[in-house]
């Protein structure tokens, strides 16, 4: 039952939206050169987008409907001659949680005080190392629920408030990133997804929200990412240290009654190139459990290392091939063992291949993708098949898919089973 | 999305032309060799860097338009060497900002890099070699015909020869990697500037054309300003027009990964 203050804040939302698009689609238009926004010196783009998607299984835990909204994205940039400014936010009315909201995406300021130095200070989307939708080195916030419900994969990565320092020279390169305030990734917490809880022993939801304290006080609790890297004969060389907390809760307080987010730092390095007829890369890191790095804390996760090899190569006209082998390898694994409160213990070493197949058609305007995680050690799978559409120039629709199965109701993947779903989307980009 | 190849497109077409003004009629006829690697250097590799926008229109036989526009920069490594392109795309707006980098080498055994950068997840994404006979964004161009064919592939033969152009027969020396039997390229006698592409399938029967529509006087160098390239086969057409063209305009080493994250203002402009 929609509430009535909802069905208000829907419209409003609407209302917003339409106000604002022939505004946009105007300025973008090359005959309104007296419009408004074509006087000033800024660019204003943006889409318009309407999804929505079901759960195909009950869930005892949560709603049949997976996601269901409207959102308009407007993207606001201007380039004065000491650097660059932009605004991208998105206001949104959402069916599921029954709220409308915005999220400011981006709000940077970027320049190069000197020749050899870039600066980009705000809200800001992150991205470094060598996965495909596998992270070891980008310790920047992920925003999970809305991977798995069927969002963009833009939405995949969510914002950070931070100040981003790169310095170049033949020698080497160097980014350094501060984020004076810990942002988490915006993980899976029982809110629209269900998930395994180990406290409980059994699948839970919206009838156990994991309740969490994060780190929150500016400059105290601030993360520090750098990346060192330098390209020989275009192999890729990066070295990575993070300095930080888990980004999603990777322990438990005393009482078990509150998730945290223990110190963690990160040291890792990568390589990226041209192998054979396609792109090799290999990743590494060393995770580094600050709290607990004797691993004899139960309510703490240990130390791990983590690898990655990769391989794409586009294997026929118009489709392209990647395969990744991933692995965790668990630290102090006895301690871990002997220190577990209750079974199911997880395996020393989670095994994680994935599989992207994309094919272009109709003069690549139809995307048909899937990608495919598998790990033969949780016995899991998570499925992304999508096929994308451009209408015209402007328009898109999709449909897509997010399905996970396994043999064992605690893994990985296998815990979200119940929220496999079917979406489809229309956007509107101007 | 295949942006990569269209920078090379660029090379091909608008990249200046040198080449004197001098009659023709009376002047010798030079060997075919001479013409086609004169006619290929003259196409990619004049001016040590340059810049362009572009803008192309894809009509497909139901009369239906895409548009992309782009702005590319080129720089040379050396003559008749390695070279580099920046593309930034502005239109349609799925693909505004992003940005795609290349490496071109001239060693045919070597393959091209590529990256493109993806602005919303400020991801700087490595991009396999591909088949060099796709097509460029779902345009009638395809990523050889702007990257330019190496000389090596064919064999070359002067079958004509007119006031104004020198019109080649070139025949693929692995006639199973390609889906044409030959082409014949009509090369200006003047400027050396390909003037048109025509292929012939493998029943003989003509099936694509590449024209240069408009051909400019731009600081010094023959350019390209306008082609269009037709399948016959699917009724559908693609136009190409280059504007804002210049050369040597002193580009820094902007071909790295730290001007994907932040494009240069000759890019974005």
């Amino acid at each position: 039952m929609i509430r009535h203050k909802t069905i208000t804040e829907l419209l409003a939302i609407w209302v917003v939206t339409f106000a604002c698009l022939p505004h946009v689609a105007l300025s973008n238009d090359e005959n309104t050169q007296g419009s408004f926004f074509s006087k000033l010196p800024i660019e204003l783009h943006g889409f318009y987008e309407a999804r929505g998607g079901y759960r195909l299984q009950n869930d005892r835990y949560e709603k049949d409907m997976s996601i269901m909204e409207n959102r308009l994205q407007l993207d606001i940039s201007s380039y004065p001659d000491w650097g660059d400014l932009k605004v991208k936010g998105d206001v949104f009315g959402d069916l599921v949680e029954e709220k409308a909201d915005f999220d400011l995406r981006e709000a940077n300021i970027s320049a190069s005080p000197l020749d050899f130095m870039d600066l980009k200070v705000g809200r800001q989307i992150l991205t470094w190392g060598t996965g495909d939708l596998i992270f070891i080195n980008d310790m920047f916030p992920k925003d999970w629920q809305s991977f798995f419900i069927g969002r963009d994969t833009e939405y995949l990565k969510a914002p950070s408030d931070a100040a981003k320092v790169s310095i170049f020279s033949d020698w080497a390169n160097l980014d350094i990133v501060y984020t004076p305030e810990f942002d988490p990734d915006r993980f899976i917490s029982g809110e629209r997804i269900s998930y395994w809880n180990s406290n409980l022993d059994r699948l839970t939801g919206e009838d156990a929200i994991v309740q969490a304290d994060k780190p929150n006080q500016w400059f105290k609790d601030s993360e520090i990412a750098a990346r060192v890297y330098k390209n020989i004969s275009n192999y890729e060389l990066a070295l990575y240290g993070y300095h930080g907390y888990w980004k999603s809760p990777a322990g438990q307080n005393a009482a078990m009654s509150r998730a945290i987010f223990p110190d963690l730092n990160v040291y890792g390095l990568s390589v990226r190139g041209a192998v054979g007829k396609g792109i090799g890369n290999l990743e590494v890191g060393y995770y580094e459990s600050a709290d607990d790095l004797s691993g004899r804390d139960p309510l703490i996760n240990n130390s791990e290392m983590r690898y990655l090899l990769g391989y794409t190569q586009e294997v026929a006209r118009d489709f392209t091939m990647g395969l990744q082998y991933y692995i965790e390898q668990l630290l102090e694994y006895s301690r871990y063992r002997d220190s577990l409160p209750s079974e199911p213990a997880r395996d020393r070493e989670r095994h994680l291949l994935t599989l992207r197949l994309t094919k272009l058609l109709m003069n690549q305007n139809l995307r048909c993708s899937l990608f495919t995680y598998y790990s033969p050690t949780d016995k899991d799978v998570y499925m992304r098949p999508n096929i994308n559409y451009k209408v015209n120039d402007n328009m898109a629709v999709e449909i897509g898919s997010n399905i996970f199965f396994g043999d064992y109701p605690h893994t990985f993947f296998a815990q979200f089973q119940n929220n496999t779903n079917m979406y489809i989307g229309l956007r509107y980009s101007f | 999305m295949r942006l990569v190849l269209t920078i090379v497109f660029v090379l091909g077409l608008s990249l200046p032309v040198l080449g004197a003004d001098e009659p023709n009629s009376t002047k010798e006829i030079p060997d075919v060799q001479t013409i086609v690697n004169k006619a290929n250097i003259v196409a990619y590799y004049q001016g040590k860097d340059g810049k362009a926008k572009v803008k192309m229109i894809i009509t497909n036989k139901q009369g239906q338009k895409r548009q992309h526009e782009f702005n590319i920069l080129r720089k040379d490594d050396e003559d008749g060497g390695d070279q580099k392109y920046f593309v930034y795309f502005q239109k349609p707006p799925d693909v505004r900002k992003m940005a795609y980098m290349v490496h071109k080498h001239a060693d045919p055994k070597k393959d091209d890099d590529r990256w493109l950068y993806l602005p919303d997840l400020s991801l700087v994404k490595r991009i396999a070699a591909g088949d060099k006979r796709t097509s460029f964004v779902g345009s009638d161009f395809l990523y050889e015909d702007v990257s330019g064919r190496s000389l090596e592939e064919d064999t070359h033969e002067l079958i004509e020869t007119t006031d104004e152009l020198f019109v080649i027969k070139n025949v693929p020396k692995q006639p199973d990697t390609v889906e044409f039997s030959y082409f014949n390229l009509s090369i200006d006698r003047k400027t050396y500037v390909p003037m048109k592409m025509e292929f012939y399938d493998k029943q003989g029967e003509l099936y694509r054309v590449i024209e240069s529509k408009k051909v400019e006087k731009i600081q010094d160098f023959h350019t390209v300003v306008k082609s269009v390239a037709t399948n016959l086969k699917t009724g559908s057409k693609t136009e190409m027009e280059f504007s804002d063209v210049k050369y040597d305009i002193n580009l820094k080493d902007i071909f790295t990964e730290r001007y994907l994250h932040k494009p240069p203002r000759e890019a974005i402009r």
